[in-house]
């Protein structure tokens, strides 16, 4: 009998399957599988505890879970909305200039150098209530009095972290605009000017929809981005006051490590990735819309 | 529609001085086509006209109103340009239409003029296409139909048909003349094929360097060039032209050949002034094969150097005084190279220019 032997193309492609099934769908299987046991990190042992789908049932009715969940969306919906409007905004802005783009364009770049951690360490110290940059400022030119309690306030907390994030990440839409403008034709725009277009008009029925599937480009991105926001948040707030500014990705590590559920942990994790995929597809979706309106040939 | 009036109009791009200070005056209905070399300031001019480029001293006036403030959208003007700049996600029907719904008009209103506008284009089929779906002939057409939709006071082409190959460009040249004399539209068209301008225009214009060398009819342009120039720059196969001094009665060559100075020059040069004679290839031709009975004729045998028969018509090159000269052979008969034939020079169409000024000799 001839000895059994691998095909070449089957051998060439293994290390890269041995890797893969490493270092991504073993994880994904054992996270999947743990988040269908009571697994505690304190006790290894429960890991071979079966209990079926019964942390998804409790997390269905988990206030503090969809409470997290809600926030999650909101800080998407406001923050990416923000962020592209300023960013569209900056776009316009740096195209318009003469002189000096590249610096301006490099200069755009810079939020998006510094880690998370750090930014939030930035902003937790500009929004003290006792020390804060924004408080100081606001007594000196006396605004205000009192000390205005930034990441204690439920809504106030919320608040600073939109800004901390929108600082760090509006960039990102401001350069996928701005490369959509530097690759527009120009002569449409000069046509729709001829043909009575005001400014607005203009940016409002030729700009943007030319503006669009870059704009897209960037809002998935950076959905992804947010939906997993953790580093800013843990650092301005942790969460807290009392869970007041509790994101998903907070709760789930929390629940993980500090509460050691790992179990539950996961199964918060897998329904938290749901969303991703959510947004990920109506966002694609949207994209290859604007894509063939405008007849991109990319 | 409307006429159209530049004074003085005048275009620096920090120094460099585009267009300097030109006037014209286009009436009610009227066909004016701008031809020049490239870089003379052809589409400076009419994106000045357009609102499209400030315009740095002179006034532009359509009808009445001085407009050089307005905005483009202010103007009530069309434009076609060359790249046909159609608005990629729209489709033809609502290319066409997007200045009349711009303009907040009835749908059904905006529905018949895209309507009538596509009938007489002939792109009916084409109207839920986006311009992506299109060929560059289609997109012309789409372009002209977009221009024609709003009824404007004054229309303007910037070179509409550069980008079309041959055959499109003469089918595209009759049905703007078509389109001219259906809508009786006050039109600025700027090219730089002659023919084009030849074919199309009512008054050619013609521009060097940011001025106007001549305006008038493609018959005069054609028969009384006011400068050297426009004698060279209109006409195909160009005027041929020499170098000459005046010696008595004669013209004499740098290498000393010589002709009869032509009668309608006699006395308008001085003895020992430098011109340029110029003598279309239609007024070169052997004995027998010309197009016009000459009345001053000057007969010399020179040896074909090479023929260039087109069927209807043969080009000959001949040397004489020193250069080559073009000369067009009509009911051709077959000659070969080398051959040595009597040819007729009409000396009555001759052409003569002031060395200096470029400017013609000729009685205004
Ligand atoms: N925006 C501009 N800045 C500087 N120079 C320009 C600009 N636009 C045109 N020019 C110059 O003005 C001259 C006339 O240009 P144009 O009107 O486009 O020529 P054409 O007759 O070929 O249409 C050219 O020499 C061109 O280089
Ligand atoms: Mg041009």
């Amino acid at each position: 009998m001839k000895p059994w032997r691998l095909s070449p193309h089957i051998l060439l492609l293994l290390p890269a399957v041995l890797v893969l099934l490493a270092v991504v769908i073993l994880p994904l299987i054992l996270s999947f599988w743990s988040s269908l046991t009571p697994f505690r990190l304190t006790r290894p042992d429960s890991i071979y505890d079966f209990v079926g789908l019964r942390n998804y049932a409790r997390l269905m009715g988990d206030g503090q879970f969809w409470s997290a969940f809600g926030r999650t969306v909101l800080l998407l919906t406001v923050a990416l909305n923000l962020e592209m409007l300023l960013g569209l905004g900056l776009a316009l802005l740096i195209e318009r200039a003469s002189r000096g783009q590249r610096i301006l364009r490099t200069l755009l770049m810079f939020p998006m150098m510094f880690s998370p951690v750090l930014v939030g360490f930035q902003f937790k110290f500009m929004f003290n209530d006792n020390v804060g940059l924004v408080n100081n400022a606001l007594q000196s030119l006396g605004l205000t009095n009192s000390a205005i309690p930034w990441l204690i306030d439920q809504h106030l907390a919320f608040f600073s972290i939109v800004v901390a994030e929108i600082w760090s990440s509006t960039s990102v839409f401001a350069i996928f605009i701005l490369a959509g403008l530097m690759a527009m034709p120009r002569d449409p725009l000069e046509a729709a000017r001829v043909d009575g277009c005001t400014p607005w008009q203009t940016f409002r029925f030729v700009t943007w929809p030319f503006l669009m599937p870059f704009a897209f480009i960037a809002m998935t991105i950076r959905s992804l981005d947010v939906a997993r926001a953790y580093d800013i948040i843990k650092i301005m707030t942790d969460g807290g006051p009392a869970r007041r500014t509790e994101v998903l990705w907070t709760l789930i590590a929390r629940t993980g490590y500090a509460d050691s559920k790992m179990g539950m942990a996961n199964a918060m994790a897998y329904v938290a990735i749901l969303l991703s995929i959510l947004f990920t597809v109506i966002f694609f979706r949207k994209l290859a819309q604007s894509r063939e309106q405008i007849a991109a040939e990319w | 529609m409307a006429d159209l009036t530049l004074n003085r109009l005048d275009k620096r791009y920090g120094g460099f001085h585009a267009v300097k200070g030109i006037d014209l005056a286009v009436s009610d209905g009227e066909f004016v086509a701008l031809v020049g070399p490239s870089g003379c300031g052809k589409s400076t001019t009419l994106r000045m006209i357009a609102g499209l480029e400030e315009i740095s001293g002179g006034d532009i006036l359509i009808g009445e109103r001085l407009v050089n403030d307005l905005a483009p959208r202010q103007r009530n003007i069309s434009m076609v340009f060359q790249s046909y700049a159609l608005y990629p996600h729209m489709t033809v029907r609502e290319n066409m239409g997007f200045t009349l719904k711009i303009a907040k008009r009835p749908q059904a209103e905006i529905d018949a003029a895209v309507a009538e506008a596509a009938r007489a284009l002939e792109i009916e089929p084409l109207l839920d296409r986006r311009p992506a779906q299109l060929s560059g002939g289609q997109r012309q057409r789409v372009a002209m139909g977009r221009a024609i939709v709003r009824s404007p006071d004054v229309f303007l082409f910037d070179e509409p048909l550069s980008n079309l190959d041959a055959k499109l460009r003469g089918q595209m040249r009759t049905e703007i003349k078509k389109l001219h004399a259906r809508l009786g539209a006050t039109v600025v068209y700027v090219t730089h094929d002659q023919v084009e301008a030849m074919t199309l225009a009512d008054r050619i214009v013609i521009m060097r360097d940011g001025h106007i060398e001549q305006a008038d009819t493609p018959d005069e342009v054609f028969n009384r060039p006011a400068t050297r120039f426009v004698a060279g720059f209109i006409g195909s196969p160009p005027m041929n032209m020499i170098e000459a001094e005046v010696r008595g009665d004669r013209l004499r060559a740098p290498d000393g050949a010589e002709l009869p100075l032509p009668q309608a020059f006699r006395d308008r040069v001085s003895e020992g002034q430098r011109v340029t004679f110029g003598l279309r290839p239609d007024d070169i031709y052997p004995t027998g094969h010309g197009l016009h009975a000459g009345t001053q004729v000057e007969t010399r045998p020179l040896e074909v150097e090479l023929t260039e028969p087109l069927g209807n018509e043969t080009l000959l090159f001949i040397r004489f005084g020193g250069q080559e000269w073009t000369s067009r052979m009509l009911n051709p008969r077959h000659l070969r190279r080398g051959e040595v034939v009597e040819f007729q020079f009409d000396l009555s169409r001759a052409h003569l220019f002031d060395a200096e000024s470029g400017l013609s000799l000729r009685d205004a």
